[in-house]
């Protein structure tokens, strides 16, 4: 193992592979893959790249890949779809848009299976970007699923949020509602070349306009409960601007590399990056000892003292606050 | 909680334009609980092989019709041993004529899959295939 890991450190690209592997397969052996390589990560860039389903994430990762290439990155990639919830399989075809990339020594691509999960990406994709992180990428690029309105995962992970719209998918009513358009840090609208583009772009400028305002009413707030040391000056805010990419021809691409590196450069300059590694770091560790606790009760409490209280709450003799109380009753809180 | 969950590559190395198959085969395999890694037409050896490293897959299933089998299958097999990954099974499916089997058993194919073959077989051959290699590994 350790062997394997050291491996991975000098860029071994079967090594890697194989510290992916086991990453996913459980969390005990994420664990001692994680703990080991933790302390040689946090130099590379991670990006994530969400959208609705044929916005064309995949033929976008792939140019920007190239793009990142031209500039003398290495570039790894985790893109993921989602499992079947019937038979827990899954299709992944992220790669057949990748096929400009295959040959590249300095790329990495891995497909992940979302295995359950709900929020755009797998339970162990985290634990995989670490991986790409200590084998030397500078930039990994994360595709989520598919995403519609809920699947905002992506935006604690990554330090810079692409969202990808495509012309024509809804009324401007969808542009303001609440979900993945908040979490962009860079909007484009792929597929620029169709007539209804205009439209999604306006919309979205829009919603960006209408936006601002309610950034101010938030910056009197601030300035009203932090005394003057909570101000923060118009230019050390980062803009959100829109995008139009024609990914199939690599039309705009170029433009949004400069707004990946822009917003790198934001993040360091006024401190955003270290705020945002603290806020995936809480969440990462909520998520572990969710994750760690549900495990531990399903060792302590029997089975047949589980399937009664399910029983009970579905009979309605007792509701399933009461129910969980009781269970965590049963955890030991002794280590 | 380990998740021991099959990953196989379909590939389409050569240069025919038919992945009506590949297809079929890929969605079975994902209806049977396999994650089914697809990479499209077109690819070379070279693009198989790294495909099936960075992947880490389990099996790597060719679907190849355009007679270009006995070129383009020894040339895989010896990538993937240049590679160190040649523990990982290899089967063909496609036009393959009968008198080929032979040979691609010789160059280190798993089975050979004919039209007409049904998805249950070839499912259990996966199947079996990865469990014989987890065994002569040790586990």
């Amino acid at each position: 193992m350790d062997d394997l890991l050291a491996q991975v450190r000098q860029g071994s690209r079967r090594a890697v592979a194989r510290a992916i592997t086991r990453v996913e397969r459980s969390d005990s052996q994420a664990r001692d893959v994680v703990t080991v390589l933790y302390p040689h990560t946090g130099r590379a860039h991670v990006i994530g790249i969400t959208g609705p389903p044929g916005s064309g994430k995949s033929t976008l990762v792939n140019e920007l890949a190239k793009a990142l290439r031209r500039r003398e990155c290495q570039v790894g990639i985790v893109a993921v779809d989602p499992s079947s919830p019937f038979s827990g399989g899954a299709l992944l075809g992220d790669r057949v848009r990748m096929r400009d990339l295959s040959g590249d020594p300095g790329i990495f691509i891995r497909s992940m299976a979302s295995r359950g999960s709900l929020g755009g990406l797998a339970r162990a994709t985290a634990a995989v970007v670490k991986v790409l992180d200590a084998a030397g990428f500078d930039v990994i690029l994360v595709e989520t699923v598919g995403a519609g309105q809920a699947e905002v995962d992506i935006a604690n992970m990554a330090h810079t949020t692409l969202v990808i719209e495509a012309p024509g998918m809804g009324d401007d009513i969808q542009s303001i509602k609440a979900g993945i358009l908040e979490i962009a840090d860079v909007l484009i609208v792929n597929k620029a070349d169709r007539p209804e583009a205009a439209n999604t772009v306006k919309a979205l400028r829009l919603m960006l306009h209408m936006g601002e305002s309610t950034r101010v009413r938030h910056h009197g707030h601030l300035l009203e409960s932090g005394g003057p040391g909570g101000k923060v000056s118009e230019e050390e805010e980062w803009e959100v601007r829109v995008y139009e990419t024609v990914a199939t021809t690599g039309k705009g691409v170029e433009e949004v590399v400069e707004a990946i590196v822009a917003h790198r450069d934001y993040l360091k300059e006024s401190g955003e990056w270290m705020v945002r590694e603290q806020d995936r770091s809480r969440q990462e560790i909520e998520q572990l000892l969710q994750a760690r606790l549900l495990e531990q009760l399903r060792q302590e409490v029997p089975q047949a003292e589980r399937d009664e209280l399910i029983a009970a709450v579905a009979a309605r003799e007792t509701d399933p606050y009461t129910a969980s109380r009781r269970l965590l009753a049963w955890i030991k809180l002794d280590e | 909680m380990e998740e021991r969950k099959i990953r196989v590559l379909v590939a389409k190395p050569g240069l025919d334009g038919h992945d009506r198959g590949a297809k079929v085969i890929a969605r079975g395999l994902r209806d049977a609980g396999m994650e089914v890694i697809y990479t499209g037409l077109r690819q070379t050896p070279e693009m198989v092989v790294e495909a099936a490293l960075q992947e880490d897959v389990d099996v790597v299933g060719l679907s190849i019709l355009s007679g270009a089998h006995t070129a383009l299958v020894p040339r895989i097999m010896s990538l993937m041993r240049e590679r160190e990954i040649d523990d990982v099974p290899v089967f063909l499916g496609g036009i393959v004529p009968t008198d080929d089997v032979p040979t691609m058993e010789e160059e280190g194919i798993t089975a050979v899959f004919g039209p007409g073959t049904s998805l249950e077989h070839i499912v259990t051959a996966v199947r079996e295939a990865v469990a014989n290699r987890e065994a002569g590994a040790g586990g």
